[in-house]
């Protein structure tokens, strides 16, 4: 049986226990509502589960390119400054010990109930994983190449962009896998503290009104997102990094 | 005229070595032979301009060049015409593709040219790596145990093949092996922690057979200097 059998046998499985467990145990359909119950209830809301998912997938991927990009360029710039990287690399571990979720109030305060706030969440909570595996990839450069890149006299620039760069490719990878998996928590951490869109406050409102079958549908569909996302990025960066060691497709069906 | 002359200090009362002294063999082979440890690799760091861990005080006489370490130092995303005109792209200079080709060809690796460097084996690596190394042009070719991880076979073919290409070059070689010294070596040179030793070396420029009677006597000789030094 391939991969995707497995994968769907196993969803199979994990349906089953799951029915099992509301059919052996008799659990109240307001603790735990039974599988069918919530694929009803999904059908039934699906525009409004729809629009509220469309929200939050905007606020993951806005946070994540954006969080992604400055995080790739500031470790581009602090591997170009020492003065920078002196300056500047205190104040990101110092910030980095700061929980997330305690800034989620402030940004709301400063941002608004609407996606901006989220949007930042999820720039912020992505940063630093892509910044700091990306710098650590840079400097981290084998010293043959740039012994060898000095002698060829090259400049700096050069040196940056042609060696350096694409040997830290493998490590801005485990840096955006990394950040996949955390943009969904900074937006729903968001959504949580102050919002009047999106799958977090849906959850958030069906719990209240004691509707769990329609917050086991979002989290149902918030799940698959972030599934899905976390496939497509790393498909993405397994492809940069066989592209980093030479190991192209067209390498793969030769050996 | 390459020329180093001098001392490297290595921390306040610390010498990597001192009052050594090393002139290349113009247009031929200079072998630098000796125990590791003893500063082989930092002599020739210090002719490549590279930065060393210490201070150098002396007289250095050296020029651009082009440098081949033991590892091929082949950039893994780049295939092989690529690696070869490296030098060219870090410098920002119009690329000689036709140049980079014919090299290739000369290295017996025409069939290769795009493959990348996973694709190929460690002689064919080396092989990039030198004609990487030709591309280059210089007059100065620093070599770094180039060979010392091919096997014997090789090896062999790659002092043959590297001895013809870079014929009219200045070569600097730094080898464990005495029986490379003696088939490449126009001048060869023992260094060990009290200076560096010249040690006669083949007559001709042409590059000698390994099975005959002048390497292994040249050979044999070097060993017996270099286990006198390391007793």
């Amino acid at each position: 049986m391939n991969r995707l059998g497995w994968i769907i046998l196993s969803c199979c499985f994990a349906i089953g226990l799951w029915q099992a467990l509301v059919t052996l145990t008799g659990v109240p359909h307001f603790i735990l509502p039974a599988p069918k119950q919530v694929l009803d209830t999904l059908i039934k809301s699906h525009e409004l589960i729809a629009w509220h998912a469309l929200i939050t997938i905007s606020e993951v991927l806005i946070g994540l390119a954006l969080g992604a990009l400055l995080g790739a360029l500031t470790a581009l710039h602090l591997m170009v400054s020492a003065t920078s990287r002196r300056l500047l690399m205190p104040i990101l571990v110092f910030s980095q010990a700061i929980p997330v979720f305690a800034l989620a109030p402030v940004l709301t305060l400063w941002l608004g109930y609407g996606i901006w706030s989220k949007v930042f969440m999820a720039v912020l909570i992505t940063y630093f994983p892509v910044a700091s595996n990306f710098l650590d990839g840079l400097r981290g450069t084998d010293k043959g190449f740039l012994d060898l890149a000095t002698t060829m006299r090259a400049g700096r620039w050069q040196t940056l962009l042609q060696i350096r760069l694409p040997a830290a490719l493998p490590s801005l990878a485990s840096g955006l896998k990394l950040a996949a998996v955390y943009a969904p928590i900074g937006a729903i951490i968001g959504e949580w503290v102050g919002a009047s869109d999106g799958l977090g406050y849906l959850m958030l409102l069906a719990n209240g009104r004691a509707k769990i079958d329609l917050m086991f549908a979002s989290l149902f569909v918030l799940a698959t997102f972030t599934v899905l996302l976390h496939s497509v990025i790393s498909y993405f960066a397994n492809w940069l990094t066989r592209r980093a060691k030479g190991e192209t497709k067209e390498l793969l069906e030769n050996a | 005229m390459i020329k180093l002359a001098g001392s490297l200090q290595t921390g306040n009362s610390d010498w990597l070595f001192k009052q050594v002294e090393l002139e290349l063999y113009s247009g031929g082979w200079t072998c630098l032979l000796g125990p590791s440890g003893v500063g082989k690799t930092t002599i020739l760091r210090l002719l490549a301009g590279l930065e060393t861990h210490g201070t150098f005080k002396g007289e250095l006489k050296t020029q651009t060049c082009s440098y081949m370490a033991q590892q091929d130092l082949l950039l893994p995303w780049l295939n092989v015409i690529g690696n070869v005109t490296l030098g060219a792209k870090l410098r920002g200079e119009k690329i000689d593709q036709e140049r980079a080709k014919a090299l290739i060809e000369q290295v017996g690796l025409s069939e290769h040219a795009t493959k990348f460097p996973r694709q190929l084996s460690g002689g064919m690596r080396q092989r990039v790596s030198l004609a990487r190394t030709l591309m280059e042009d210089q007059d100065l070719v620093l070599l770094d145990e180039p060979f010392s991880a091919l096997d014997a076979k090789k090896r062999a073919d790659m002092q043959e093949l590297a001895h013809e290409l870079l014929s009219g070059k200045t070569v600097m070689l730094v080898t464990h092996d005495p029986a490379e010294a003696a088939r490449l070596g126009d001048k060869n040179e023992i260094m060990d922690a009290t200076g560096i030793q010249q040690m006669p070396a083949k007559k001709k420029k042409t590059i000698l057979a390994p099975e005959a009677a002048e390497t292994l006597k040249l050979q044999s000789n070097l060993l017996v200097a270099l286990r006198k030094e390391a007793a």
